[in-house]
């Protein structure tokens, strides 16, 4: 896995509570049994309308928020399904960090193994964040995980929080089934003791 | 536990030593027996008992298991079915070239990799969470975990069950391990008794509108009470299933002679069935272990449920109406319930025993099973769907279709103008030719009602099997209680 330390970038908001993985991503595109191109199809049903047109209301779609790699959004963002073709979709369409006050479990997890920051911030700092983007044409946010901190160019310097093994999982693009398997011993060892009708 | 040597840990394990004096919770008695190894500061390795796997979410976890050269650690606990993708008429004829690429890559990676499938000529074919209880895969005490959030499911027989992403899915694959950081927990408590016409749906529909989607996140919920000791194991599934819709890492229900009475005799289930049951009847949450956080629910005032919104939380009873956004308490909520009413196109205030419908949806891993179809039959029997709805019943095994069928409940559909058909996933999220026109109201008896989940623009509210069916007949929301039952008099 890629690993992540910090970036600067444009910010595009989806302001919506409860932004759910069907609408990340929709199932019509859990098809493909490939890992990569499903960035074509994020929020699909935001960001096209029926005919197949632009939808040039969805605030991503805006020319402001061309090449942007951090998505702020609302609370519980990931709901619903584990499908991991959601982050998927968030990476290959650009983003590297997604900023929201909670997110779903599988969601959030998932983010990770893909590396993708998700940040944590309070309702008030995220609103803060949506109230900067609206102002500033072409805003962007300077993201740094080494030392948990967010900044702008107009005076922000927010720190965040995240679990530090999870931050040294991303800082160093590790592999974690890779780090399991060096516990292959006590794996084998638990093996032998489960009880036999488990198998 | 933190902090322990390794070798101290798996002492603590085999004779469950430091923890003889400690008061646990069922979830806490799962895991502990679960951890391989812990370090301080880092996620736990804890050990998984039973993988199940399906086509849409495995395909990118086989591959990377090429890609990096290994194999499936316990091939034998490790079972696939398909079930998204599958049509429910004309089964073999998969039109969509990229579906049917999915079904095959499925079946090429369970031989390449030894793994028993349970494909479409298969009797247990079916929606992974029916068909794993049903061959009785599912028991107490196990850890579980599939590529898909309704895994939840499974937490009905106080197994630690829980939905993973693809990467995660071929970390178990190759290691039949996770790491996670312990959840923590929490108790949602039954205070009283279901009335008549209130289901085990409406039980975690009433839930969930009242603490919100995301109540639980974070925790590994335990359903307790006696509205919860009184349902038989489907009705439990049922409420684990929607454990993920309020959030919850995994919902449980402590194992109890319901519990023992199901899985006796069933394909996959113990051989050694007596020492298993006394093994089983340690997992019950000590008297005087706390919970994390505990949450009371009053069955006595539920009746049954309806959602009017595009989440799971936007539920309300069936006597009531669809709220005014103005009257939730935060901006967030009110934006929310403006964009949901105008997805769903209804009108604040408008009777919820008013709103007409087009479709009715009867399946899913939600109420697919053989005593959700009895309830559905029940409400059918001798009524005709409504000129103005399509209604589909779609069982969630290949097992329960037969079951249903011994026992006549298609002939009661069919006569009353619903489609049977063949068992998968279908409509539940509509991944199949099984979708929702732009427009289209369904009643489902599944567990999500996002946009666009059963289609484009397809508005999904739902019901419980009951509520359905009744809906189908009366062409709108109808208050199951209120129904005149024929099948006693036709009996």
């Amino acid at each position: 896995m890629e690993a992540f330390k910090q970036l600067t970038g444009i910010v595009a908001p989806v302001d919506r509570v409860n932004v759910d993985t069907d609408a990340i991503i929709p199932k019509q595109f859990l098809k493909r049994i490939e890992r990569s191109g499903f960035g074509q199809f994020l929020f699909f049903e935001w960001r096209f309308h029926e005919n197949g047109d632009v939808n040039a209301d969805f605030e991503p779609n805006k020319p402001r928020y061309q090449g942007a790699s951090v998505l702020i959004s609302r609370a519980n963002f990931g709901c619903g399904s584990s499908r991991e073709h959601a982050p998927w979709a968030i990476l290959d369409y650009g983003f590297k960090v997604v900023i929201a006050p909670s997110y779903a479990d599988i969601f959030y997890n998932n983010c990770f193994k893909n590396g993708i920051l998700p940040i944590k911030l309070s309702e008030e700092q995220v609103e803060d964040l949506f109230q900067r983007t609206a102002k500033y044409d072409g805003y962007k946010l300077s993201v740094d995980l080494e030392n948990k901190k967010l900044t702008d160019e107009y005076g922000l310097d927010l720190a965040f929080d995240l679990d530090e093994h999870r931050r040294q999982f991303l800082l160093l693009g590790l592999d974690d089934i890779g780090l399991t398997l060096q516990h292959e011993d006590e794996i084998t060892a638990y093996e032998q003791q489960r009880p036999a009708y488990l198998g | 536990m933190l902090g322990t040597s390794n070798r101290a840990k798996r002492d603590d394990r085999l004779n469950d030593g430091v923890n003889i004096m400690t008061k646990r919770t069922l979830f806490e008695k799962i895991w502990d027996k679960h951890v391989i190894h812990q370090e301080e500061g880092k996620p736990s390795i804890i050990y998984i008992d039973l993988h199940l796997v399906h086509e849409v979410t495995s395909p990118q976890a086989f591959e990377g298991l090429r890609l990096s050269n290994r194999k499936i650690r316990r091939p034998d606990l490790t079972f696939a079915t398909m079930d998204h993708n599958v049509p429910t008429k004309d089964r073999f004829n998969i039109k969509d070239p990229i579906s049917k690429q999915q079904i095959d890559t499925l079946t090429q990676n369970c031989e390449d990799f030894g793994v028993k499938l349970f494909d479409l000529n298969n009797l247990d074919q079916g929606v992974v969470h029916v068909m794993g209880p049903e061959i009785g895969l599912t028991y107490p005490g196990k850890t579980i975990v599939c590529g898909d959030s309704h895994t939840s499911t499974h937490g009905a027989f106080g197994a630690l069950a829980f939905g993973i992403g693809t990467s995660e899915v071929e970390h178990v694959m190759a290691t039949q391990c996770l790491q996670q950081a312990k959840p923590k927990t929490m108790e949602v408590r039954f205070n009283g008794s279901r009335k008549p016409g209130v289901t085990a749906k409406d039980l975690i529909l009433g839930v969930i509108a009242k603490y919100g989607t995301d109540f639980a996140t974070g925790y590994v919920i335990e359903y307790t009470g006696e509205a919860i000791r009184t349902l038989t194991m489907e009705e439990r599934m049922t409420v684990c299933n929607m454990s993920i819709e309020g959030g919850a890492r995994a919902g449980l229900i402590a194992p109890d002679e319901t519990t023992f009475n199901y899985l006796k005799g069933r394909e996959y289930a113990p051989a050694n069935y007596d020492a298993a049951v006394e093994d089983w009847k340690e997992l019950v949450t000590d008297e005087g272990a706390t919970y994390d956080v505990v949450v009371d629910f009053d069955v006595d005032s539920l009746i049954p449920q309806v959602t009017w919104g595009t989440s799971p939380g936007m539920g309300t009873d069936i006597t009531s109406s669809v709220p005014f956004p103005k009257d939730l308490p935060t901006e967030n909520e009110r934006k929310a319930a403006e964009k949901a009413l105008e997805y769903m196109d209804l009108k604040p205030g408008t009777p919820m025993s008013e709103i007409e419908i087009d479709y009715v949806f009867i399946g899913s891993c939600t109420n697919g099973r053989i005593e959700d179809l009895r309830a559905a039959a029940e409400i059918a029997r001798g009524y005709k769907v409504s000129d103005r709805v399509t209604a589909i019943v779609v069982p969630g095994s290949g097992r329960v279709k037969l079951q249903a069928e011994k026992e006549g409940l298609d002939k009661v559909f069919v006569e009353a103008g619903f489609e049977w058909r063949e068992a998968g996933c279908s409509m539940c999220l509509a991944m199949n030719p099984d979708v929702l026109q732009p427009g289209q109201r369904c009643a489902s008896t599944s567990n999500r009602n996002f946009e666009g989940r059963q289609g484009r623009g397809g508005r999904t509210h739902l019901v419980s099997p009951a509520m359905a069916v009744a809906a189908a007949i009366n062409g709108r929301f109808t208050d199951v209680r209120d129904w005149n039952i024929k099948s006693e008099v036709l009996n």
